[in-house]
């Protein structure tokens, strides 16, 4: 796994700057236009939902290669309050934050793989992967 | 601002250039509702062509901006979402109900006309 930088989101401009490095990394990994918007797209949801119940935290990107495949992997991790009730917060229109309840859920739609690890107390940790339609 | 209203006759046509902050897009949502009041403007146009990313916040805002124009008084229509960025919106299983929508500003226009036109005959 090759680091590709990590984004500290603690404000509301950290969403547009964290989703504008995980599209130009796609772009440079020769995902399609389309997929580069889906990876930002979910890159902007986990942002949000740090801002939302952490306050603080991070997205790190970074490229991975496995099994003669190339892809994205975008981790967003906080030290927030954590989630009690993971399947809740994975169920659609389920919110504590006001908000719609996409977030989650929405993000999952948007990517090949999901993982949540969630402790109450010590953080959240999401990790998205998305894997490159074909070789270059 | 990367957002810019511009009045144009009856309409106001509200265009975002690039990438907004949450922020910004609350200030662009105020700085509409405001301006159909004081312009006495019966159509918005907003043209979110300029938006690479469309999330649940800016899918419920571009919503939001809809509904409290219409309660103003005014119809609107959003135009210019990208291909990718309306595949998104699908994907994370949000829609535009209740907010009209078309191509282009040319389109976005016509709309804006058909429903004045529309809401004269209805009497």
């Amino acid at each position: 796994m090759e680091d590709e930088g990590r984004i500290r989101i603690a404000a509301d401009a950290d969403l547009v700057l964290a989703r504008q490095k995980g599209r130009r990394l796609a772009a440079a990994m020769g995902f399609s236009g389309t997929d580069a918007t889906l990876i930002a797209t979910a890159i902007s949801e986990l942002a949000r939902n740090i801002l939302a119940y952490a306050g603080v935290g991070e997205i790190e990107l970074a490229r991975i290669h496995e099994n003669s495949r190339d892809g994205i992997v975008v981790v967003a991790l906080d030290s927030g309050p954590g989630i009690a009730d993971l399947e809740a917060a994975m169920q659609e229109g389920f919110s504590t934050a006001g908000g719609l309840g996409m977030g989650l859920p929405g993000a999952r739609r948007l990517v090949d793989e999901f993982d949540i690890v969630s402790e109450v107390g010590k953080g959240t940790t999401v990790t998205l992967r998305k894997w490159r339609a074909f070789a270059a | 601002m990367p957002a810019s209203i511009l009045k144009q006759g009856a309409y106001l046509i509200a265009s975002i250039q690039s990438a907004l902050t949450d922020a910004e897009v609350i200030q662009l949502q105020d700085d509409l509702v405001e301006q159909v009041g004081k312009f006495r403007s019966r159509g918005v146009i907003l043209d979110v062509s300029g938006l690479d990313v469309i999330d649940s916040f800016g899918s419920r805002t571009l919503h939001s901006i809809a509904v409290t124009t219409k309660l103003r008084g005014a119809d609107s229509v959003i135009v210019g979402i990208r291909p990718d960025v309306a595949f998104a919106i699908v994907q994370l299983g949000l829609g535009l109900e209740g907010v009209h929508t078309a191509l282009d500003l040319e389109e976005g226009l016509a709309f804006l006309n058909r429903m004045g036109e529309g809401g004269r005959r209805g009497g």
